[in-house]
């Protein structure tokens, strides 16, 4: 028998995904436009040919990063705010590595990754110490680290990787998770083999969650702090080490922007929202490795989709920003849906 | 005969579990009756059947001979039931008069809260049933007692002409219990009537008209109190016969197992709570440590278990020094430890079962091997466990917050006793808990004992003290004051002891 939670977890985010949808047509029909038309036009920019495919899990990619650090901190009862820092941060790393390093591909890309990672876990270590030593609140500590991260990054590209330019140089093809073949299959869509890095690391968390000691004690920790250490677990080491993973999550998907999308880092004037879309992905994903692959997948879509929609059926692209606010908005009161669902199960009896 | 609440074949299922089988109990009006069960038995059930937080499957409730349908509890409020839930739900920062008042303020025409009304209004109230509550106390600054007494007022305020009172008991003081046995006494003398949910026998015996019992969610039936005594009624919750009196054989006290020289303990304020206490325990022997709350043994159970800090001092376990170990390295040390307060500390309530059994040994073969879990073993652990220990659970794999308190606490004690320490701490292990499951631990630390463990016992009550330890050690202000036997002495001059007033002659830090 499935249990009621479990229930729950898979079907409250497609209620609210279906409710979303439901309402964003709502809106079109008021403003004016067809919403069968619009929602043909979002699927045929996200999946109408090779080329959107391509783009659609080119950004795909990162968001499933994103949602796994998120929801890696939340499965030790952290709120990890600052997923957008620790991708700056990544990215920032592994194209300085790209540019800076001269080495067979064999070792010149995993390295890049490498130090997307390695940057972003540190992003995640400086908040995770503070709260496990001083009882600092991460949502404080990480939302600060988002600024230093972007503000340092954008100098050290200025004065340090170029001469007060703003786009460094391109990676080279030692450092480059491009692939010609993909993009050939796409019709030279921008995606690359990172998605592959971005399964992997999906299912990395469920098996570190679900299936290692790591995973039984950050659970341990998340759920209860006073329990765990009656039992003999360090429960600052695994605050520290839950922040850590998530960074390095994160700092990963930053990576995967530095040397897969572009090949490069720019000055950002603003955050890249990938760390913010990450928050969404993993409570649409209910924080499970699988539901976040699906959930970054159906962002990524909407997102990719999303160009489409004023060329061929009129409908303003913030339409999308506005279905996937309601499908969070549906996501966090899922109490509603819970109840709406229990209601109808025992109509059934 | 018109009952104040009559509750006919109430039927609750959960999911995988009959938590109430036709079950009737009749509330004549002015008396006080008792229902009893043990632990999970499915009283919580049937009363929240009754103040229409759960919605039964078969039944019918009645109130003053008129159907009702209770489907929420506003409704229940509107009948005049009113609850007294064990854990307060009171705004701490808040006066007495504005929790009672909350959800149900009286307004002036302005639409002002009119509190000095209301304050007036509590003023009467109290005064009436002689509940002595002061209605500007902040909640935070008056005893548990008094603020059991605010959840009382706020029933009456409400209106209540039926209140239920959910194991009152548990968490009060022996002079605080008869207290609210006066008030219960005084309120159905007003003409209310009372439900009082329990399965302590000496509450039922001593205030109680009528007795439904219920056991394992079927009604057994309604006795009158005055003519029946408190085994029969333990044996008819329970289903079979009950020993008040744990047997044992005598004590075959071996080396020193545990053995504490002059420790000293800051709590968190940095205050001396443990001031140079000495302390022993031998294989194979219970020592009781009596104490009123307060007096250094939470502190004491944390210094050993490696929760708290210690000051100076020397702990040894098995004639290793242990003081300031990691709580991992004492339990590998031989140490197991019951914990006080088993939802803090003892379980992870949203794991399973099976993963609770294991919090301790996750690590070690055959529950992970290279740090992968190995689930089937965990699982099949737990199965064995559970069987063993009678826990009453749906399966290995329901949340440990689904169970009853009797039966997390079967699981802990499962856990602890299992890995075979050493030395066995059993902080309150009983506490909460029914005649059955109380007779069952007490009979398995004696187990223990005869295997040649050592076990520390802590317990605020002096019967499970004298029934169980071959020792008494008294503590007071943070020192052992006293080492005696229990067939050497009695209540009375242990109560002294614990008061500090008298400490035997060359006994003193034996």
């Amino acid at each position: 028998m499935i249990s009621n939670n479990k229930m729950f977890g898979i079907l409250v985010p497609i209620i609210s995904v279906l409710l979303g949808l439901i309402a964003g047509a709502i809106i079109m029909l008021g403003s004016g436009h067809n919403p069968i038309r619009g929602y043909v036009a979002l699927w045929n920019g996200a999946f109408g040919d090779g080329y959107t495919l391509g783009e659609t899990i080119r950004r795909t990619t990162p968001l499933i990063l994103t949602g796994l650090a998120v929801a890696f901190a939340f499965k030790t009862g952290l709120f990890n705010i600052g997923a957008e820092g620790q991708v700056i941060i990544g990215w920032l790393a592994a194209v300085w590595v790209g540019l800076v390093i001269d080495a067979p591909m064999i070792i010149h890309l995993p390295l890049s990754v490498l130090a997307g990672a390695i940057a972003g876990g540190l992003w995640g270590f400086l908040p995770g110490i503070l709260k496990a030593k001083l009882g600092v609140h991460e949502v404080i500590v990480t939302i600060m680290m988002n600024y230093i991260a972007l503000f340092t990054t954008n100098e050290i590209i200025r004065s340090v990787l170029t001469d007060g330019k703003t786009t460094t140089e391109s990676i080279p093809q030692t450092a480059s998770l491009a692939s010609a073949w993909l993009q050939g299959l796409t019709l030279y869509s921008r995606v690359h083999y990172g998605i592959l890095i971005a399964l992997f690391a999906a299912f990395l968390m469920w098996f570190i969650i679900e299936r290692t000691t790591y995973g039984y004690e950050l659970k341990a920790v998340g759920f209860n702090q006073h329990a765990s250490n009656y039992s003999g677990m360090n429960v600052s080491k695994n605050i520290i080490l839950s922040m850590v993973i998530a960074g390095a999550f994160a700092g990963l998907a930053g990576a995967m922007e530095g040397l897969g999308t572009y090949g490069s880092i720019s000055v950002m004037s603003g955050f890249t929202n990938l760390g913010f879309d990450g928050i969404a992905v993993a409570l649409l994903g209910s924080n499970h490795a699988f539901g976040i692959v699906i959930a970054a997948l159906l962002f990524g879509a909407l997102k990719e989709g999303a160009g489409e929609m004023p060329t061929t059926a009129g409908v303003p692209t913030e339409l999308v920003d506005i279905i996937i606010a309601l499908i969070i908005f549906f996501v966090a009161s899922s109490y509603m849906i819970r109840w709406a669902i229990l209601r109808f199960k025992k109509e059934e009896k | 005969m018109e009952y104040a609440i009559e509750m006919l074949n109430i039927r609750k299922e959960f999911p995988g579990i009959v938590a109430n089988d036709n079950i009737t109990i009749q509330l004549k009006k002015g008396e006080i009756h008792a229902l009893l069960g043990e632990n999970g038995a499915g009283k919580s059930t049937l009363m929240n059947v009754l103040f229409g937080l759960y919605q039964p499957e078969k039944g019918e409730i009645r109130v003053k001979d008129r159907k009702v349908n209770i489907t929420n509890p506003n409704i229940a409020n509107d009948l005049g039931i009113g609850m007294v839930h064990q854990h307060f739900m009171l705004v701490e920062p808040f006066t007495v008069t504005q929790n009672i008042v909350l959800g149900k303020e009286p307004t002036n025409k302005f639409g002002k809260i009119d509190i000095a009304k209301a304050r007036k209004e509590i003023q009467e109230l109290s005064d009436r049933y002689g509940l002595k509550v002061d209605p500007d106390s902040k909640i935070s600054d008056i005893s548990v007692g008094m603020q059991q007494r605010v959840e009382i007022l706020k029933t009456l305020y409400r209106g209540a002409e039926v209140l239920i009172f959910d194991e009152p008991t548990a968490v009060l003081t022996p002079q605080e219990i008869s207290e609210l046995m006066e008030i219960m006494r005084s309120l159905v003398k007003e003409g209310k009537s009372i439900i009082l949910i329990t399965h302590k026998l000496k509450e039922i015996m001593e205030v109680c008209d009528r007795c439904t019992v219920i056991r394992k969610g079927k009604g057994i039936g309604t006795v009158n109190v005055s003519e029946t005594n408190a085994t029969e009624l333990a044996s008819l919750m329970v289903g079979r016969e009950v020993h008040f009196k744990t047997e044992k054989k005598e004590a075959q006290p071996g080396e020193n197992v545990l053995q504490i020289k002059n420790l000293y303990v800051k709590d968190s304020r940095k205050v001396d709570l443990v001031k140079g206490l000495d302390l022993e325990v031998k294989a194979g022997e219970i020592v009781g440590i009596a104490g009123v709350d307060g007096n250094g043994q939470s502190e004491l159970i944390e210094a050993i278990t490696g929760l708290a800090k210690t000051n100076s001092g020397s702990i040894r376990v098995n004639n290793k020094e242990i003081s300031n170990f990691s709580p991992r390295k004492i339990t590998e040390s031989g140490v197991g430890h019951i914990p006080q307060d088993r939802h803090k500390y003892g379980l992870v309530l949203d794991y399973s079962i099976g993963e609770n059994i294991v919090l301790q040994t996750y690590y070690k073969k055959p529950y992970s091997k290279a740090k992968v879990l190995n689930y089937k073993e965990i699982f099949r652990k737990a199965e064995d466990l559970i069987k063993e220990y009678d826990v009453r659970t749906p399966s290995v794999y329901t949340k440990a917050r689904a169970l009853s308190g009797g039966n997390q606490q079967k699981a802990i004690i499962g856990r602890e006793v299992d890995r075979s320490p050493d030395l066995l701490i059993a902080a309150q292990p009983t506490r909460g808990l029914d005649v059955g499951a109380i007779e069952s631990i007490h009979k398995k630390l004696i187990e223990e004992r005869d295997k040649g463990k050592a076990i520390l016992l802590i317990s605020f009550e002096l019967d499970e003290i004298m029934n169980v330890s071959d020792r008494v050690a008294v503590m007071f202000d943070g020192k052992i004051v006293a080492n005696v036997k229990p067939e050497e002495t009695n209540e009375q001059e242990l109560g002294l002891l614990m008061a500090g007033s008298r400490v035997k002659a060359g006994e003193r830090n034996q």
